[in-house]
């Protein structure tokens, strides 16, 4: 079994945001980087497919930075075989351009499968998965909670407002991850180790752009100061009041 | 002139409160760029009752597409018959709801026009007759204003942020084709959820638990409040749903869901970064925390000081009292 598992290095989930000089992104300096936390559910399930498999290969492919090398080893150090780092000096925010770069890579892989997080916690886009289906014209389920995989055919579940969709595909497919599909893995000493030996190739890759232009980004306006109604029971009944006449929500 | 295409999504016959907010947007965009509204209904033959009301949303024209197996969502013989009549009808701009099914829509939507899409928008603008739209980025932290120099501007909006229109529109309704893509997928079963179940994403009022209610029997608590309030959904930390006390459907946070609802209720929530990023934009904020010092207090209109299994009670009484009276 060959899985891609399509991973993104994005800052902390605790991380502050401050804006950048240039006004359009963030001002990286003491900020930590993570691997997107969806990603961990999808590198973990590709991971589990192919142990149970008993054979195949698992192979992360990241764009982004020369830094972004550090996302590949926490997933080879997960277990992942190699890593492949579509180079470029920032990740574009036009998601259908990381879409085409990645498919581009993806596209005479063989692969069965091609795994995403559900989306990255930082552009939350939600878009570049199903894209990339779309690209290479294979089967695509998102924000899959439950998988079952048989043969060249497979099942998946995904949460919706109405209740759970249960779908069926064809491999390869392209699948997008959400949390409660499996629990993720913590690197152990070993795989850390282990993953310092384990290749990494770079690809300079190149984007059309302009089409999706960021003009601004900007701090949401603060909310006014908190206001603390009371302690304990006797502020129930003003905070009731206060629902109902002042704030009109009740 | 070209004008704007609405993307509605129904359940059980009728229009989803999310569309009415999607032809609102729609309504907007075209009345800034000039040109109509067309909405469009897909779904299965006798769907067409759900688009009835949709002159009273804004929409000028009503397009249903209609196949038999269309009676559930199929990704790629929806993506494939709205991206056919979006190149048919030239439109200026393509207006989706950013909900399960409008994301995993939106991006085939994106791939077969070829166009950027702005995902979970949160406000639109139109500038020298470019599409600018406003959306919050870092989970809330951040907010991103992006020009979509394409054709169409494609975004998908995030439920509860475009008030809902009301004006009369025509509505005329007329049919036009489904294409069926290439079917790669099958929605074989849909399980319904819980009769009534509101999802936290899109309720206008979120009553969220978090590590203060002790043990998960202690939600209950939550759910009578949720259940006082009327149409309200539970929301939970992601304390808790690694927990694995609460299913990860309902967390708020940026590992969870981001919410914007009229009324958030904070209970036994200490208000951690990633929690507050995901709930920041509620028009009303109220937390209920033994905690003075609580972060949570800092972003809270209303805040209560003291045992949450004391308040909370007497809150769902007052409240159940107040509505009823």
């Amino acid at each position: 079994m060959k899985i891609a598992v399509c991973i993104k290095r994005v800052p902390d989930t605790e991380a502050r945001v401050k804006v950048a000089g240039d006004g359009v992104s963030i001002d990286e300096a003491g900020v930590k980087f993570i691997l997107n936390p969806y990603d961990e559910y999808a590198l973990e399930e590709a991971l589990q497919r192919k142990e149970q498999a008993g054979a195949g290969e698992v192979v992360v492919v990241t764009l982004g930075p020369e830094a972004a090398q550090e996302t590949i080893r926490t997933a080879l150090a997960m277990g992942a075989d190699r890593g492949v780092l579509l180079k470029c000096d920032a990740i574009p925010a036009d998601g259908l351009a990381v879409a085409k770069a990645l498919a581009g890579e993806l596209k005479d892989g063989g692969y069965d499968l091609v795994l995403f997080g559900k989306l990255a916690v930082d552009d939350a886009n939600h878009a570049v998965g199903p894209m990339v289906a779309e690209l290479l014209g294979l089967p695509c389920v998102t924000a899959v909670v439950k998988l079952e995989l048989e043969g060249g055919t497979g099942t998946a579940e995904r949460e919706t407002e109405g209740g759970v969709e249960v779908v069926d595909f064809a491999q390869p497919a392209v699948l997008t991850c959400e949390k409660g599909l499996n629990t993720p893995r913590y690197p152990a000493l070993k795989g850390i180790m282990a993953a310092k030996k384990k290749p990494i190739e770079a690809k300079p890759v190149a984007f059309e752009a302009g089409r999706y232009a960021v003009q601004s980004l900007s701090l949401p306006p603060d909310r006014k100061e908190g206001r603390i109604v009371g302690e304990g029971l006797g502020a129930v009944s003003e905070l009731v009041r206060l629902l109902r006449t002042e704030a009109k929500v009740i | 002139m070209a004008g704007t295409l609405a993307v509605t999504e129904h359940k059980g016959g009728a229009l989803r409160k999310v569309s009415r907010e999607v032809v609102a947007a729609a309504r907007q965009l075209a009345d800034a760029l000039g040109g109509t509204v067309d909405a469009i209904v897909v779904g299965a033959p006798g769907v067409d009752a759900a688009g009835a009301d949709l002159g009273g949303a804004g929409a000028d024209r009503v397009l249903v597409a209609t196949h038999d197996s269309f009676g559930r969502y199929t990704p790629d013989g929806y993506a494939a018959t709205i991206a056919a009549q979006a190149k048919a009808g030239g439109y200026a701009a393509v207006v989706v709801a950013a909900t399960a099914t409008g994301k995993d829509l939106a991006p085939r939507l994106a791939v077969l026009l070829d166009v950027p899409l702005a995902s979970d928008v949160t406000g639109l603008a139109v500038e020298l007759g470019t599409v600018v739209a406003t959306r919050p980025v870092y989970a809330g932290k951040a907010i991103q204003q992006v020009a979509l120099n394409a054709a169409p501007a494609l975004v998908s909006i995030r439920p509860n942020s475009f008030a809902p229109g009301v004006a009369g529109h025509a509505g005329a309704v007329s049919n036009v084709n489904a294409a069926l893509g290439a079917a790669r997928v099958t929605v074989r079963d849909v399980r319904a959820a819980q009769q009534g179940a509101l999802d936290v994403a899109e309720a206008p009022i979120v009553v969220s638990g978090g590590r203060g209610l002790k043990a998960p029997e202690h939600f209950k608590l939550i759910e009578d409040l949720a259940r006082a309030l009327g149409t309200a959904a539970v929301g939970a930390s992601r304390a808790v749903v690694d927990a694995g006390w609460r299913p990860h459907g309902e967390q708020v946070g940026q590992t969870g869901k981001t919410v914007s609802p009229e009324l958030y209720v904070a209970v036994g929530i200490s208000g951690a970064i990633q929690h507050l990023a995901g709930m920041r934009t509620a028009k009303i904020i109220v937390a209920i925390n033994k905690d003075k010092d609580a972060p949570i207090f800092k972003v809270a209109d209303y805040g209560i000081v003291g045992d949450l299994f004391e308040i909370v009670p007497r809150l769902t009484e007052e409240i159940a009292k107040v509505r009823a009276g």
